[in-house]
């Protein structure tokens, strides 16, 4: 029974990891390949999350719903909504610095975060929507569990699969060109804006994705569910500790990162309840002082970007599409 | 609706909260221009000013008005510690990671605020303050004082900025820092300076805000928005575009109840920031574009 119960943790702990790792690898590809400051991944999340379940839970009374459409098809609807809420926002706002991506990322979430609030008919308001179908549930617990892990898991796969891919295809390197010299880019003849936003898009996509997934495991969503705030932050500590512009490091930035953020939940709790409340905000201080720590002294994170000159000679009498093949250097310097 | 409601009603509360959002839009605008960040922890530091004044009055028992420059200062220098130990390093690199770092700064300001005060609302005085009748238009002395402190302050370091030796620095600072440099102005010294205003201003921002409303540890946060909406409104690195974004911002923000459910008010400050981006991004009073 004890043994038992270890592995049901085990697993539940994996399919949060598998979760935050789809995030991570998000946000990725917008701040570590293309350095786009997304300071809203909770709220690209949540439009995810709210999209899938409005699509494939049973009809409720009061809001919009009862389309029972297959899990996938949610799944894929999700991935649609998050990148349409991100297009206008990108278009709009990567024409300056990243900095006023972040400022508007953040209204962005906090505008999706009113909504979901306070448009009951849309999202069942307060009470969120419940009875959100999860593949594989008429299993036993574990096998249920383990099922949706592995789901978790082939979703991570493809994820990484995809973006390795894409990066090792003079599409990437013409990313990493735009991020590292912007001005020698744009003189190659590239359309900095457009490459952008396509990173901009598609990385809001899979923040979607993650949503839903999280949406179909909990079963139900509401607006307390996730602290925007802090979930966008974990993410991008996630990131930056594992290693920004390696997609292995942001995997490895999420194991660390969720181990230490789930074991102080274990110490917060046994805390007497006086402290406890206390104990849980300090837990969000220290979360905050590592991310400074980290800039401060291994900036480029666990595992550092990988340098990816030795690889183009070749491709550069092969292909004419990598003009914009930068000088490597290292992560961060976007 | 008479022209007196309409008044007394929205654009009054909105001129207040305006020139709430105008004194920290003033510190966003400094770091923006001076600095060349966006520094997204200056909501969570007004918050810690507001606590900070209220930890005064709740300690010595004196007015709240008291508190206010007392929470000015320790602002100021908190502001000044905060680059030192945290921004100060990140320097030489893009500006971009400095900007992380500060939403970093924000979230850890505001749990070190939920340690210390919790998240329970405060005041900084109890009862109801009826306002007074002045030719019909119905005014509380604490948003009238609030208007006529945020103009002080404002034009007091408008003054600074235009006239003294230090203001000029700032402002060639802003201009082009490596010119100032070369000219004999200490960069290290005008940057310290920057973050002295604007930890003070934030203060300002967060008690006034405490003042008008209650003290709570989000409200900094929610008020980040608007700042920067107002900010950029008026032209980064423009002090009175500056004030005069946030008193928009403020007085749109009230008005939009009249058409939108109240609920969106909060929406009002990035439908403008979305606007100005779109029709002239360098502001309402050609300001910068970063």
């Amino acid at each position: 029974m004890e043994l038992l119960g270890y592995l049901n943790y085990a697993v539940y702990m994996a399919i949060f990891i598998g979760i935050y790792a789809i995030l991570a690898l998000a946000l990725n590809i917008q701040w570590g390949f293309t350095g786009l400051f997304n300071a809203g991944v909770a709220g690209f999340f949540a439009v995810g999350a709210y999209t899938s379940a409005i699509l494939t839970s049973a009809a409720a009374e009061g809001r919009l719903g009862g389309y029972e459409l297959p899990v996938i098809v949610g799944w894929l609807a999700s991935m649609l909504a998050a990148g349409a809420i991100a297009w206008p926002i990108g278009k709009i706002c990567l024409r300056f610095r990243s900095d006023y991506l972040a400022i508007a990322t953040i209204g962005i979430a906090e505008i999706i975060r009113l909504v979901i609030k306070s448009e009951g008919w849309l999202t069942g308001g307060a009470r969120g929507i419940s009875k959100i179908p999860r593949p594989f549930s008429d299993f036993e617990y574990l096998y249920t569990q383990l099922s949706y892990l592995a789901l978790v898991m082939i979703a991570l796969f493809l994820v990484y699969y995809m973006i390795e891919r894409q990066l090792k295809a003079p599409w990437g390197r013409m990313m990493r060109a735009i991020r590292d010299n912007e001005a020698a880019a744009n003189a190659m003849g590239k359309n900095i804006e457009a490459r952008r936003l396509q990173a901009f898009v598609f990385g809001s996509a899979i923040m979607g994705l993650g949503g839903a997934m999280l949406a179909h495991y909990y079963r139900s969503i509401t607006p307390e569910a996730i602290d925007p705030m802090i979930a966008t932050f974990l993410v991008w500590i996630m990131l930056i500790l594992g290693g920004s512009g390696n997609n292995k490091g942001a995997i490895l930035g999420v194991v660390v990162v969720w181990i230490i953020w789930s074991m102080s939940e274990f110490v917060t709790d046994s805390l007497p309840a006086e402290y406890a409340i206390k104990a849980k905000y300090l837990r969000i201080f220290i979360i905050g002082l590592l991310l400074q720590l980290v800039l401060r002294f291994r900036p480029e994170g666990i595992l550092p970007e990988t340098a990816k000159s030795s690889t183009s000679t070749s491709d550069q009498q092969t292909s004419n599409n990598n003009k914009g093949e930068a000088e490597p250097s290292p992560a961060q310097s976007a | 609706m008479g022209i007196y409601e309409l008044i007394n009603f929205y654009v009054i509360p909105g001129l207040v909260l305006g020139s709430i959002y105008a004194l920290g839009a003033v510190g966003i605008t400094l770091v923006f221009g001076i600095l060349r960040f966006a520094h997204l922890a200056h909501g969570d530091l007004a918050t810690f000013g507001a606590f900070t004044a209220l930890a005064v009055v709740a300690t010595t028992g004196v007015n709240p008005w008291i508190a206010l420059p007392v929470a000015m200062v320790i602002c100021a220098a908190l502001a000044v510690g905060i680059d030192k130990v945290f921004y100060d390093y990140l320097s030489e690199r893009p500006k971009i990671i400095t900007v992380m770092a500060s939403l970093g700064i924000a979230l850890m300001l505001r749990s070190l605020i939920q340690v210390i005060w919790g998240v329970d609302t405060e005041t900084y005085t109890r009862g109801i303050v009826r306002p007074d009748n002045y030719w019909g238009f119905r005014i509380r002395d604490r948003e009238l004082y609030t208007l006529l402190a945020m103009f002080a302050i404002t034009g007091a370091l408008w003054l600074f900025l235009q006239k003294t030796k230090w203001g000029k620095a700032m402002r060639a600072m802003s201009d082009n820092p490596d010119l100032a440099l070369l000219s004999g102005v200490d960069n290290r010294l005008t940057t310290m300076l920057t973050w002295a205003i604007v930890g003070a201003l934030c203060a300002a921002s967060g008690f006034f805000l405490g003042l008008n409303t209650e003290l709570k540890s989000m409200m900094g946060w929610t008020m980040l928005l608007p700042m920067f909406a107002a900010a950029i409104l008026g032209g980064v690195g423009r002090v009175e575009g500056a004030v005069l974004g946030g008193l928009v911002v403020g007085v749109a923000e009230e008005l939009s109840v009249l058409v939108l459910p109240s609920e969106y008010k909060a929406a009002m400050a990035f439908a403008i920031l979305i606007v100005i981006l779109l029709v002239r991004p360098t502001g309402l009073l050609k300001g910068k574009l970063l």
